[in-house]
């Protein structure tokens, strides 16, 4: 293809990602770089229902008039990204000095809200993604090997946890776990411990939203090598039979090697849904247990009565350079490949 | 105010009882768009100004458990979205602080005659809101169980323990205590409602400075820690929704929840006889000798929005004042604690009431209040599992407020 031509081919949909996914990030990191300008405090008289009470308020005009000459707010540099309720600069370092063994620094890094939710986003990512993967492709190879008539309805009931909606599908389970809920109190007899609790317990609850984690992207990755599966020619595999390949060797050698280039693209897509992982925390009511980075920007945005845009911000960039580095990887990867076969 | 609002949507009481018809408002013409919360107690007021809609004017409503996500979009824009928001204590500040709603002097002296001083909400000698019910967390509890063990009804938190470890030792249940340790707002609020107790004060007074991580902290620290362990193991997953389903179960002999769960869970639906009849609401608990009890007088009330004509906002003023009027009291007088001439409490009321009664102090309308809310509810549950120190504690929350007030320029 000419430039020219490629050029024009592709000019709507690079116009789409600009204007779409380009600039919104800039402005979000715009956002991340400004606070609020300084209120202006004063003593007011507050009288309600309940009585009257001299307290400390905001002078509105006072503020609104510094806040006219700088309508985005105080420029705040990279403070918002290492103050304490983010990546805590100070208190790591603090931190590592203070601390007499590893284990007493780790303690101290994970009392922070970003290592946390960062430490539960990283186990939940290296934990969920493999897994979906090999489960993924052995259900697809099984599914393979079924006898016409059964395939279709096979199909369609692995492929129910990606039609129930997320949130949907997390509440069910969180019910079912409940004390009171089948899997909860079938535990507890089991256990013959009326204490035990899914949900009380860090270990049990991250078990938990993997489980779930696993359960809810597993028809994404079966349906994916399901279509693979589909185009691996039957020559080669017949080939692989007659040089006395068993049914694994045939997997092994000639299955896997042809989906390839699909495990690559499911590990890249996986890996970034699961770093952003999210509902499940909501769902489970997790959030005493676990934490993930795209829960604290709920947090900061919906967590209370106050919103708090600019730390939003740093974490919604924090997050989008975490699942770039994670990508790295597969990325340099993909680029061999496409150098090597294109000489 | 949102998860302990969210009244579960098939509360019996139907407001269908609100259609009395308010024939003649006297506005001229004009927009009213009004935003509130979605329980019932709203729906009377805001049906009730819907009656004025005609003859020129429009009256549209929203009502949703996401109001407080609205409210500041809402409001910024200009003209305004919405001319009237229906809020509270603590909404009330944050919008003042953006200058988005107006002082209603001039229009309560127009139209305001019938309302009772007590209703006005004045800041630095404006009126800036109109309170129109209250509600607070007070106790409830089973007397058929108390009367068991054979306790008294609990008047403070050590009371509490007391009767709960009764009714443990007693076989009767493992875990009869409850109340909203999910994280995130409801924890803070529960954190704010026992530091109360102490009556010390958040902040240094006349600053932002935060000052709890000293012995009035540790000993609100302590009586959550205690009453959690008479708690269902998962209570940090515990709101309004779970900690009332657990009630009507019949689960649970001592509790602490809002005043507009008493109506829900007394009524005929989604529980037993047994638990309806014997469950009673008291003022909220004190801590230890404490000067006033545990607990935070909220208001709900309305406002008007800044952005939208001198017209429109009379216009909206006058179908609110409508929305309150005492015969919308008369026809829903049980939905919840009104503070409107005409009410008459009752017996699902007389929670509020009595912890008003015992000196239980509003919820701070300070501008950095909700800041120190919030990180008081990301902080205190590995406290609380016991992983964590009550000290480590109250300086994680002192650390996660001061870099949050200084986001939101409280502090330098």
């Amino acid at each position: 293809m000419k430039h020219r031509t490629f050029i024009w081919f592709i000019l709507p949909s690079l116009a789409a990602m600009v204007l779409f996914i380009a600039l919104p990030i800039f402005s979000v990191f715009t956002q991340s770089l400004f606070v609020k300008h300084d209120k202006v405090l004063i003593e007011a008289e507050v009288c309600g229902p309940f009585g009257c009470k001299t307290e400390v308020s905001v002078d509105v005009a006072a503020t609104a008039e510094i806040q006219k000459e700088k309508p985005l707010g105080k420029f705040n540099g990279f403070n918002t990204y290492t103050n304490r309720n983010h990546l805590a600069v100070k208190e790591v370092r603090s931190a590592w000095s203070e601390a007499s063994s590893v284990a007493q620094f780790f303690g101290a890094l994970l009392n922070l809200p970003f290592y946390k939710a960062l430490l539960f986003t990283i186990t939940y990512t290296f934990c969920v993604t493999p897994f979906v993967i090999v489960l993924g492709l052995f259900i697809a190879i099984a599914v393979n090997s079924l006898p016409p008539l059964f395939k279709g309805p096979t199909i369609f009931m692995s492929l129910l946890p990606m039609i129930v909606t997320p949130l949907v599908g997390a509440l069910i389970l969180f019910w079912m776990t409940d004390a009171e809920g089948i899997i909860g109190s079938t535990l507890q007899r089991i256990f013959n411990d009326n204490e035990l609790s899914l949900k009380a317990s860090k270990t049990l609850t991250w078990i938990m939203l993997m489980v779930y984690g696993i359960w809810a992207s597993l028809p994404f990755s079966f349906i994916v090598f399901y279509a693979g599966l589909q185009t691996v020619p039957e020559d080669t595999l017949e080939a692989a039979m007659i040089d006395g390949a068993n049914r694994w060797e045939r997997i092994r050698y000639v299955v896997i090697p042809y989906i390839m280039p699909l495990v690559v693209f499911i590990t890249l897509i996986l890996l970034m849904d699961n770093f952003r992982v999210f509902e499940p925390i909501i769902g489970f009511s997790a959030q005493a247990n676990a934490t993930s980075l795209s829960w604290i920007i709920y947090n900061d945005l919906r967590g209370g009565e106050i919103q708090y845009f600019g730390s939003a911000s740093a974490t919604s960039m924090l997050t989008i350079i975490g699942v770039g580095l994670l990508l790295v990887p597969v990325l340099i990867r993909t680029w061999r490949d496409f150098n090597a076969k294109s000489v | 105010m949102f998860q302990f609002k969210s009244m579960v949507a098939s509360a019996a009481i139907l407001i269908g009882s609100a259609t009395i018809s308010y024939a003649g408002c006297g506005i001229s013409g004009g927009n009213v768009s009004i935003l509130a919360n979605d329980f019932p107690a709203l729906h009377a007021v805001v049906s009730a100004a819907e009656a004025c809609a005609g003859d020129g004017v429009t009256i549209s409503k929203n009502h949703t458990k996401e109001h407080n996500s609205l409210q500041v979009p809402g409001l910024t824009a200009n003209p305004a979205e919405y001319s009237v928001v229906v809020l509270a204590n603590s909404s009330l500040v944050p919008l003042m602080g953006e200058g988005l709603v107006r002082p209603l002097d001039d229009l309560v002296a127009k139209h305001g005659g019938s309302l009772q001083k007590h209703q006005l909400v004045t800041i630095d000698g404006k009126i800036m809101a109109i309170a129109f019910m209250a509600n607070a967390q007070h106790l409830f509890y089973r007397s058929d169980i108390l009367a068991k063990v054979g306790v008294e009804a609990p008047t403070t938190y050590e009371e509490v323990l007391a009767a709960a470890k009764a009714i443990k030792s007693a076989g009767l249940m493992d875990h009869p205590f409850a109340f909203n340790t999910a994280p995130g707002w409801n924890l803070g609020e529960e954190f704010i409602n026992m530091y109360m107790g102490t009556g010390a004060d958040f902040f240094k007074p006349g600053t932002a400075e935060v000052s709890i991580n000293n012995e009035h902290g540790i000993a609100t620290l302590n009586m959550m820690k205690a009453l959690t362990e008479y708690s269902n193991p998962d209570f940090l997953t515990f709101n309004s929704d779970a900690t009332q389903a657990l009630w009507e179960a019949g689960d649970l002999a001592l509790a602490n929840f809002w005043g507009t769960r008493a109506g829900p869970i007394m009524d005929a639906e989604g529980s037993t006889e047994e638990v309806t009849s014997n469950t009673v609401v008291a003022s909220a608990p004190f801590l230890g000798d404490g000067p006033r009890p545990s607990s935070t007088l909220w208001w709900d009330g309305f406002s008007i929005a800044s952005n939208v004509s001198d017209a429109d906002a009379e216009a909206s003023f006058i179908a609110m004042m409508n929305g309150i009027s005492r015969e919308m009291v008369m026809a829903n007088n049980d939905l919840t604690v009104w503070l409107i001439d005409g009410y008459k409490p009752s017996a699902t009321s007389a929670g509020v009431t009595a912890t008003a009664a015992n000196g239980a102090a509003p919820y701070p309308m300070l501008p950095f209040m909700g800041t120190l809310h919030g990180a008081a509810g990301a902080e205190l549950s590995e406290f609380l599992q016991g992983s964590e120190s009550a000290e480590q504690a109250l300086a994680d929350i002192e650390a996660a407020y001061n870099a949050a007030a200084k986001e939101k320029g409280f502090l330098d």
